[in-house]
C-alpha cells in the first residue's frame, strides 16, 4: 500500500449531442457568421435583414441547447461543470477563447470602434424604430448586452424551473434590463428628452450626481429635473430604506445592469469566483479604493463647480476623466466583463463597484437580511461556496451554524440552491441576533452540558484561539473554528 | 506540561477533535493520513467526479489553517500500534511517540465473498482511491450495475448517471431503502431514481460477477439468473470499521475498536471515535457503531473535552440526519421507525406530484410528537428538536408549523394541506394554524 497522492485528472464525460443539438450548432453557426460578415461590409444593404436572420438563429440554436434542461427531471444540474473546457477556468481552452473574444470585443468598442463601423449599420432600423435616431456603437452595445440578458436568461428560467425564488429573481433582472435600461431610455431619445437610466444611480453610475450631467437634466426641462430629483431620492432614501428591510439584493441581483448579466450570461462562470481569504484580502482594499475615489472625485467637482473653477480646475478634471477611463470603462467592461470565462461573473460587482461596496456597508451593519443556517445539517462539502459567485466561503460559516453577514452578499440564493441537505435560507428579519457567534446545535450538547465545573477546571488552560466571536471582523479572524 | 496528541485518520471525527484540542489547550497536536494530506468532506466525493466540484474545492480549511493553527500533518500509512510503548510506526516515516492516541480510521466497504469480486472494474465508494480508480474503470463503458440500496449505493448510480452511463441498480429489499423508510418514502424514491432512467431492480442480489480474459468484469449474474452485461460493478452493501492496524495490536477490537462511553480503549491513553468505535454497551440515543457524519463530529468533540482534562460521556443529540435522492432532499428528526409501531400515530401530507412528503408520527396516548420526516421540503433543524425535546403534541406542533418551514423564499407552503388532512382524520379535535403575519408586521414586525 501507499499514500495516496491527490493528482488524478477527471475526464470529460463523452459529449453526447442529440441531432436536434447537432441542427442547433449548424444554426448557431450561420447566426454568428450573417453577424461576422457584417463587419466586412457583407449584407449591410440589407441591415434589417442581417439583424433579424441573425438574431433568428442565435436565439433558436440557443432555445434548442436550453431543451437539455427540460429534458431532465427538475432539480440542480451541475453535473460537468468542471469538466467542461468552456467553464473550467483556467484549465479550459474554450474558456480562454471565450474570455479573450469577450475582451477583445471591448478594446475594439472602446478604442478601435471604426473596425465596427458596418456592424453597427445593422442596427439601424431597430434604432430608427426605438429612437428615431441613426444607430451607432453604444446602441449596437446596449442592443447586445439585453439580448445577452434575455436570451440567457431564458437558460437560467430553464435551469432553476424548480425554484421559484431564482424564477422571480431572473425574470425581475430580464424585466429591468429590458425595459428600464434600453426601451425607456431609447424613447426617452425619440421624444428628445435626456437619455436618462432609471434603474442605474450613483455611484455606480458616477455622473449623475456630478454638476456637470445635473446642469445637462436640469437645463433641458421638467423632466429633466425629475430624473435628477430621482436620482437622488434612490440614492438617498431608496437605497438605504430597501437595503435595511432586504440587503442589497434588493438591487445587485433584482434590478442592476451590471447584475444582471452576470446572473444570465455570467451563470456558467459563477464556480469560478476565487474563495479564499487572500482573495477577500484583496477585494476589501481594491472595492474600497473605488468608492474613495468616486467620492473624492464628486467632491473635487462640486468643489471646482462651487468655486468657478478657481481653486481645483484642472485636477477636479483630470480625476473625473481617470475615473471614467479607469473605472467606467476598464474596470466595469473589459475586465470586469471580458474575464467571466476566467475569474467568474462577479468581478466588477466584487472588487470594482462602489454601489456594491456602499450597499455592501449598509447590508453588513445596518439590515435586516442575512443567510440563517440549519441546525447541524451542514456536510462541510463545499457546494455553496463552490457556487458563490462573490467568493463567499459559504460553508466555513455554515459549517460552524453561523449566519452569513458579508457585506459582498448579493443574496442571488444559489448557494441555498445547491445545498444538498437544505442548510442554508436567505432571511430577512429581527436584527436581534443577526450577528450570531458559532452554535452548531448538538456539536454542542457538549456546551449544552458544560457547566460552571468545565470553566473553572478550564481556568489553567490555554485556550488558543477563541471560536465564539461574535462579530465578523475584517483581518484575520478567519483562523480557527 | 504539554502533550503529545496523535491522531490517526483525518475525516471528520479526527479532524473535530483536533480542533477542539488546539481550542482548549496547548498540547502537540500531530494527525497522521495516509489517504490525502489534507482533510476533505468525504461526504463531497461524489460531486468531484460529477464535475460539481473539483478536489480541493471539498477541503473545508484551506491548507494555511493547519499551520497557523499549530496541528501537524502527516501523509503516511500507520502501520503499527505499539500501545504498551505508546508509539506508532509508519510506513516510509519514523517511528512516533504519543502521550494520548486517538484512533479514527474510519470504515471501509464491506463486501460478502461474491465470486468475481476481486476483478478489475469491482469496487467500493468509500474514499479517493475509489474515486480513482472510478475514474479509470468507469471510461467509454456501456453499461454500470451498482448493488445495494444504501445511501453510498445511489449515490454511486447518480454519478454514473452523470457520465451518461446507463445503470442497473440491483436493490434486495422490496423497495429502496425499505429498513429505515417508511413505505411511502420509498416509494417516492423508487420513482425518483426511475424518472431519471436508472434501471431499478427491486427484489435482486448479485449472484456473480464474471470477468473476461483480461480479469475485468464483462458481466453479472442476478438472484434472478440473469446476465446483465456490464463494465463496471459498485458494491455498495455498507462499510465496516477500518481496524486492520489496530487488530494486530493491545488495542481490543470486536467489529470496531471496542470504546466505553468516554470514547476510551482498554488500553490508557487511548481512544477511538467515529466510524471505526464501536461502544461496548449499548446507550442511550446511539448504536453501538454510528457511521454518520454527525456522529464523528459530536465524537471528536466529546473525546477532546476528555482528553483537555474533563471526562466527557458521550451523550449525543437527539437523532437527525438528512441526504439527498438525484433531487429529493431528505431531513429527518426524531425517531421514525420504518414499520409502524403500536402505540404511534402518523399524519402523512403528499403532494400531488409526489416530490414532497411530510411525516410527523406522534404518540396515541399523550399526542406527544416523536419524529419528523421531511422528502423535498426543509424544516429548521432547532425548531423540531426544540418541540421534540420539549415533548410538545401535535396540535402545538402544528399549530405552529409555519415557523418551522426552512425552504427558499416564494416556495409553495405546504402547511395548510397538511393540517387540512390532520383536521379530516381528527374532525372532533381540529387544528387551526396560527395566523400568518400580515405584510406590514413581516415589514415592521
Amino acid at each position: 500500500m501507499q499514500r495516496y497522492d491527490v493528482t488524478f485528472q477527471l475526464t470529460s464525460p463523452t459529449a453526447k449531442f442529440t441531432a436536434m443539438e447537432r441542427v442547433g450548432m449548424v444554426i448557431l453557426g450561420l447566426g454568428l457568421l450573417t453577424w461576422v460578415v457584417a463587419l466586412w461590409g457583407i449584407g449591410i444593404d440589407q441591415p434589417a435583414l442581417m439583424f433579424w436572420g441573425g438574431l433568428a438563429a442565435i436565439a433558436t440554436s440557443a432555445f434548442i441547447y436550453f431543451q437539455r434542461y427540460l429534458n431532465r427531471p427538475a432539480g440542480i444540474n451541475n453535473d460537468g461543470v468542471w469538466l467542461n473546457s468552456a467553464m473550467a477556468g483556467v484549465k479550459g481552452l474554450v474558456g480562454w477563447t471565450l474570455g479573450i473574444v469577450f475582451t477583445g470585443f471591448y478594446i475594439i468598442l472602446y478604442w478601435q470602434d471604426a473596425w465596427l463601423a458596418n456592424f453597427v449599420t445593422i442596427f439601424e432600423p431597430l434604432s430608427q424604430l426605438l429612437r428615431n435616431q441613426p444607430a451607432d456603437k453604444w446602441f449596437m452595445y446596449g442592443t447586445l448586452y439585453t439580448l445577452a440578458v434575455l436570451i440567457m436568461g431564458v437558460r437560467m428560467l430553464y435551469k432553476y424551473r424548480h425554484n421559484k425564488y431564482q424564477i422571480l429573481r431572473t425574470i425581475s433582472v430580464m424585466f429591468f434590463q429590458l425595459g428600464f435600461a434600453f426601451l425607456i431610455p431609447s424613447l426617452l431619445v425619440m421624444f428628445n428628452q435626456p437619455e436618462f437610466y432609471f434603474s442605474y444611480f450613483w455611484p455606480l453610475k458616477y455622473d449623475y450626481l456630478w454638476p456637470s450631467s445635473i446642469d445637462w437634466l436640469t437645463g433641458s426641462g421638467k423632466l429633466g429635473v425629475f430624473m435628477v430629483f430621482w436620482g437622488g431620492l434612490m440614492f438617498f432614501l431608496a437605497t438605504p430604506i430597501l437595503t435595511f428591510f432586504y440587503g442589497k439584493r434588493w438591487y445587485c441581483s433584482w434590478v442592476c445592469g451590471c447584475g444582471g448579466l452576470a446572473e444570465t450570461l455570467g451563470d456558467p462562470f459563477r464556480h469560478l469566483s476565487d474563495n479564499s481569504v487572500k482573495a477577500w484580502k484583496y477585494e476589501r482594499y481594491i472595492i474600497h479604493g473605488v468608492v474613495v475615489f468616486v467620492v473624492v472625485t464628486t467632491a473635487l467637482l462640486w468643489t471646482n463647480s462651487a468655486t468657478s473653477g478657481a481653486v481645483l480646475g484642472q485636477a477636479s478634471a483630470s480625476f473625473s476623466k481617470w475615473y471614467g477611463f479607469l473605472i467606467g470603462l476598464i474596470f466595469a467592461g473589459v475586465v470586469g466583463t471580458g474575464f467571466y470565462p476566467i475569474f467568474g461573473n462577479r468581478v466588477w460587482c466584487r472588487f470594482g463597484c462602489p454601489m456594491a461596496a456602499t450597499l455592501g456597508m449598509l447590508q453588513k451593519w445596518f439590515s435586516r437580511f442575512r443567510i440563517t443556517t440549519n441546525g447541524g445539517q451542514c456536510i462541510s462539502c463545499g457546494n455553496c461556496s463552490t457556487y458563490c459567485e462573490m467568493g463567499i466561503d459559504v460553508r466555513w460559516y455554515a459549517q460552524r451554524g453561523q449566519n452569513i453577514v458579508r457585506s459582498s452578499c448579493v443574496g442571488c440564493g444559489v448557494c441555498a440552491a445547491v445545498c444538498p441537505r437544505g442548510v442554508l435560507k436567505l432571511e430577512n428579519g429581527p436584527r436581534e441576533h443577526r450577528y450570531n457567534g458559532p452554535v452548531l446545535i448538538h456539536n454542542d450538547r457538549v456546551s449544552v452540558v458544560l457547566d460552571d465545573d468545565w470553566q473553572a477546571e478550564t481556568k489553567g488552560m490555554m485556550p488558543v484561539h477563541q471560536e465564539d466571536i461574535p462579530v465578523l471582523t475584517d483581518s484575520d479572524w478567519k483562523g480557527m473554528g | 506540561m504539554s502533550k503529545n496528541v496523535v491522531i490517526i485518520g483525518n475525516g471528520i471525527a479526527g479532524v473535530t477533535a483536533a480542533r477542539y484540542i488546539r481550542k482548549w489547550s496547548d498540547f502537540n497536536i500531530t494527525i497522521i493520513s495516509a489517504e490525502t494530506k489534507h482533510f476533505f468532506s468525504r461526504t463531497a466525493l461524489m460531486y468531484i467526479y460529477m464535475g460539481h466540484m473539483r478536489y480541493q474545492d471539498t477541503k473545508p480549511y484551506e491548507d494555511h489553517f493547519w499551520e497557523k493553527n499549530r496541528i501537524d500533518l502527516i501523509h503516511d500509512r500507520v502501520t503499527g500500534i505499539d500501545a504498551a510503548g505508546k508509539s506508532l510506526s509508519l510506513e516510509q516515516g519514523n517511528a512516533i511517540n504519543y502521550d494520548v492516541l486517538i484512533i479514527a480510521t474510519g470504515s471501509k466497504s464491506r463486501f460478502f465473498g461474491w465470486p468475481g469480486q476481486d476483478l478489475k472494474g469491482v469496487q467500493g465508494l468509500y474514499g479517493i482511491p475509489d474515486l480513482e480508480a472510478m475514474e479509470t474503470y468507469t471510461k467509454d463503458i456501456n453499461r454500470a450495475v451498482v448493488v445495494g440500496g444504501g445511501l453510498i449505493g445511489i449515490e454511486m448510480v447518480e454519478m454514473l448517471h452523470s457520465r451518461n452511463i446507463p445503470v442497473t441498480f440491483l436493490v434486495r429489499e422490496t423497495n429502496y431503502f425499505e429498513h429505515l423508510f417508511p413505505l411511502e418514502e420509498s416509494q417516492i424514491i423508487n420513482q425518483e431514481i426511475r424518472d431519471h432512467h436508472v434501471d431499478l431492480q427491486l427484489q435482486t442480489e448479485l449472484k456473480e460477477a464474471l470477468g473476461d480474459n483480461d480479469g475485468r468484469v464483462r458481466a453479472i449474474v442476478s438472484s434472478k439468473d440473469e446476465e446483465i452485461p456490464c463494465q463496471f460493478l459498485g458494491l455498495t452493501t455498507g462499510v465496516a470499521p477500518n481496524i486492520g492496524i489496530v487488530e494486530a495490536s493491545d488495542v481490543e477490537t470486536n467489529r470496531g475498536v471496542l470504546v466505553d462511553e468516554f470514547l476510551q480503549t482498554n488500553m490508557p491513553d487511548v481512544y477511538a471515535i467515529g466510524d471505526c468505535a464501536e461502544f461496548r454497551e449499548d446507550g442511550i440515543g446511539y448504536r453501538r457503531i454510528d457511521q454518520l457524519w454527525y456522529t464523528g463530529r459530536h465524537q471528536g468533540k466529546t473525546v477532546a473535552r476528555t482528553i483537555c482534562g474533563v471526562q466527557q460521556r458521550y451523550n449525543p443529540p437527539l437523532f437527525f440526519n438528512s441526504a439527498k435522492f438525484f433531487s429529493i432532499e431528505y431531513q429527518t428528526y426524531g425517531t421514525i421507525s420504518a414499520k409502524p409501531e403500536e402505540g404511534i400515530e402518523t399524519l402523512l401530507w403528499i403532494s400531488d406530484r409526489k416530490k414532497e412528503l411530510i411525516r410527523i408520527n406522534y404518540r396515541k396516548d399523550n399526542q406527544q410528537v416523536v419524529g419528523f420526516n421531511l422528502l423535498g421540503i426543509r424544516f429548521r433543524h432547532a425548531l423540531c428538536e426544540k418541540w421534540l425535546l420539549e415533548k410538545r403534541t401535535i396540535d402545538y406542533v402544528l399549530t405552529h408549523l409555519a415557523e418551522a418551514n426552512f425552504d427558499p423564499e416564494f416556495y409553495k407552503k405546504y402547511e395548510p394541506e397538511l393540517v387540512a388532512t390532520y383536521n379530516r382524520q381528527n374532525p372532533d379535535n381540529p387544528v387551526q394554524m396560527a395566523p400568518k403575519k400580515g405584510v406590514l408586521a413581516n415589514i415592521f414586525g
